[in-house]
């Protein structure tokens, strides 16, 4: 398993200058919304509840800025920074909040519950937690598919990752060897209760093992870090090594909703986690570094006020949907509602008949020869196995500490049976 | 069991429920490389059932996807393929299973359209029903749940002609379709299909049997039952109007009503349990619309509320047959 961590990677410059201004732009954005939505739930103009990210930043930001334009993403309940960097518009944030018509569900939904298939590449929440991990499998199994060469991302908390759903997801995905990184951001809390009280492991990302996938554990709290393995990531699952999990160590700063004191917290591990605020961190690199100066902090300040502003009077000024709205929509009612189309970027012949079509070529010395088989040696698979992943697979099944003819001789068995279990390889 | 209402030229021979709702599948995957395949034992082993035999060696990996037993992953992967526009054919092996991906179905699938404008134009189908000694996790007609969920259509057909047909359309239409199949009719019956492309369309009942002292309503293996006791009623003077309700949801009001201002007397049949099954829904529809047509109390014959259980002489008793049928349609033709 590879895992570098934030300290190793952190003072590295490869990041161009604006890549390393980008991170922060993002930042205090995410945090800039977040303050102007609190304001708004002060005042009684946000509908339901509000979550907060506060102290989350560098996650949402860091690895959503790993992705390219044709990568799809899908948001957790905190991952506002990661829709801003995908290029969500902070009105469209403020509108969801406040139940308004022009927000991009139209009132149906509200917070980060909303998507863009066709421009953004975005696939909406629900509250179930964990859901996201299959479906987001699935896109990244279609865009292999279509040949897009893109990778879905997700996000799951410490709460989240104990869900079912969680382990077949991740599972599928592996079997799949589908393009898709899933970041664990573990803020040590599910609500009320403590990452100890949840999960008996001390690091999450040792989940992984158990699908047989890379994991990579990086500091939460350090933008740079989390954006150089998210890219790693990224980059890896784009060359076709499957799916990745990324355990981000973090800290959720308030509490599960606005309405929640979270007196829960002890005061030592709120005050440890306050110092390591991670915008003061990255602010404080970037200076050393000589990346930013006050000029500069101030121009970022200003552009953003200016930017949150007009936004704020954009949701503001929105109206709320009519309520007769509320009985449209549950249907998609054929062409003139949704033109559903794939972007094929591949030549559609390799997979339709005769080329897609395969031959039995596997055959397991002894399988099959049950009653109507047709024999002792009987074909258990179709498709071809690279050889490289078949000595792969021989060398990880070799019992170490077994006599060396014995092990060679049951890994070869061993690892036809798992290439025979392994369905989709590419 | 039923003649073709189709008089078209057939494709050579007449094929099994089960048979027709391959030729669906091939057909559909041959006409789109959208279209994918994708559930427990569907590829090499070509499907418990062997509904999707010979699809893997034709299409191949990419578009015939066997999959860990997580059912939960088969519908979220389903829609997640769906939103890059492909048009996944999920399996549940048995049709009960659909309770392990209730949430994916109802929270996820279902709402994608209405709340955030995100299509999902995904199949689910499998084998359902009872009458096969299937024991209480194989036998079982969940589709009441279903119908109770906004954005989903649910679809129960009992002929061959209409399996292929409507699993056609439901490929080709842009919402979540649910398709129910009932097991016991996948080698009982056989049927001319015709040769050249067709559908049928969702969301339309059909007459299966012209009367006019009373309708039956019914749907999948209980429309076999009802035209059984159609037949036996006649013989009495007694002109059952059968029909066929097809689909669920959206369920064919017009069709229904039109037949009630005919006959006046309404009785429903069907294999799932009687409390909340779609009697209740049909019985509150025609005291809304159709109260004065009403010459008589609508009457219904189901299963039992229990569990389906395993031993032949408890299904049979749990279950409706003719003979239930034909009793409860003499006692409504009196009123």
């Amino acid at each position: 398993m590879n895992r570098p961590t934030a300290a190793g990677k952190r003072m590295k410059n490869d990041l161009t200058r604006q890549q390393y201004l980008d991170l922060y732009y993002y930042m205090r954005l995410n945090r800039a919304v977040e303050d102007t939505m609190v304001k708004l739930f002060r005042q009684n103009k946000i509908v339901g509840g509000l979550y907060s990210s506060l102290g989350q930043e560098a996650i949402s930001v860091g690895s959503a800025y790993a992705l390219e334009k044709k990568d799809w993403l899908a948001p957790m309940i905190r991952n506002i920074g990661a829709l801003l960097v995908k290029g969500v518009p902070p009105r469209d944030v403020f509108m969801q909040h406040m139940a308004k018509y022009d927000s991009p569900t139209k009132g149906k939904d509200g917070t980060s519950h909303f998507g863009d298939l066709d421009n953004l590449h975005i696939v909406s929440p629900i509250s179930m937690l964990g859901d996201l991990i299959p479906v987001m499998a699935g896109v990244a199994i279609a865009g292999r598919y279509l040949g897009q060469k893109i990778v879905a991302m997700t996000w799951i908390g410490d709460g989240g990752s104990s869900t079912g759903v969680f382990h077949e997801g991740l599972n599928f995905a592996a079997t799949q060897k589908a393009p898709f990184v899933l970041i664990l951001e573990n803020n040590l809390w599910a609500y009320s209760t403590p990452v100890r009280r949840q999960v008996p492991l001390e690091n999450l990302a040792d989940r992984a093992k158990a699908y047989g996938i890379p994991s990579y554990i990086v500091d939460g709290n350090d933008v740079v870090a989390m954006y150089k393995t998210a890219k790693e990531a990224v980059d890896r699952a784009r060359a076709g090594e499957g799916p990745i999990l990324i355990e981000a160590k973090s800290f959720r700063r308030m509490g599960h909703a606005q309405h929640d004191s979270a007196e829960y917290v002890p005061k030592e591990m709120r005050t440890y986690w306050e110092a390591r605020d991670p915008i003061l961190l990255y602010e404080k690199f970037l200076t050393s570094e000589k990346l930013l100066d006050a000029k500069g902090k101030k121009e970022i300040e200003d552009k953003i006020e200016a930017l949150l502003q007009k936004e704020r009077d954009f949701a503001e000024n929105s109206p709320m949907p009519p309520g007769e709205f509320a009985a449209e929509g549950v249907y998609c009612t054929g062409d003139d509602c949704h033109k559903i189309q794939p972007k094929w970027e591949r030549d559609k012949s390799e997979v339709m008949p005769p080329k897609s079509s395969v031959q039995a070529v596997w055959t397991v010395e002894g399988f099959g020869a049950g009653k109507g088989s047709g024999g002792g040696v009987a074909p258990i698979h179709f498709g071809d196995t690279p050889a490289a992943e078949k000595a792969e697979n021989e060398e990880r099944l070799a019992p170490k500490s077994a006599p060396k003819t014995i092990a060679k001789k049951k890994s070869a068995k061993a690892a036809a049976v798992a290439a025979g279990s392994r369905k989709a390889r590419r | 069991m039923v003649a073709n209402s189709n008089g078209s030229k057939t494709n050579g021979g007449p094929v099994t429920f089960l048979e027709a709702i391959k030729q669906a599948m091939f057909e559909e995957m041959e006409r789109d490389p959208a279209v994918v395949v994708i559930g427990e034992d569907v590829g090499v082993y070509g499907g418990a059932f062997k509904t999707s035999e010979g699809l893997l060696e034709r299409f191949g990996w990419e578009r015939v996807i066997d999959t860990p037993i997580s059912e939960s992953a088969i519908i979220g992967a389903a829609c997640g393929m769906s939103y890059l526009g492909l048009r996944p054919i999920c399996e549940m092996q048995f049709i009960d299973f659909i309770a392990c991906c209730f949430n994916q179905l109802t929270n996820f699938v279902a709402k994608g359209h209405y709340l955030w404008n995100a299509p999902a134009p995904i199949v689910v189908r499998g084998p359902s029903g009872g009458g096969v000694h299937g024991g209480p996790f194989h036998s079982a007609n969940p589709e009441m749940y279903f119908v109770h969920t906004p954005g989903l259509k649910v679809i129960y057909p009992s002929t061959p002609y209409d399996a292929k047909g409507l699993l056609k359309a439901a490929v080709r239409d842009n919402n979540p379709v649910l398709f129910f199949e009932h097991k016991f009719l996948y080698r009982r019956i056989k049927e001319e299909l015709p040769a050249e492309d067709y559908t049928v369309p969702i969301g339309k009942a059909a007459v299966r049997r012209e009367g006019r002292h009373l309708t039956i309503l019914s749907y999948a293996a209980m429309m076999h039952t009802s035209l059984e006791a159609a037949e036996a009623l006649s013989k009495e003077g007694i002109e059952a109007e059968v029909i066929d309700l097809r689909t669920l949801l959206p369920l064919d009001e017009e069709t229904i009503l039109q037949s009630v201002k005919k006959t006046n007397k309404v009785l429903v049949v069907h294999e799932d349990t009687k409390t909340g099954g779609i009697a209740g829904e049909i019985a509150a529809i025609l005291c809304e619309k159709a109260f004065g047509d009403l010459d008589g109390p609508l009457m219904r014959v189901t299963s039992l509320d229990t569990a389906v259980p395993y031993s032949p002489p408890l299904e049979e008793y749990f279950l409706p047959n003719a003979q239930k049928v034909f009793a409860a349609a003499k006692e409504l033709a009196r009123y």
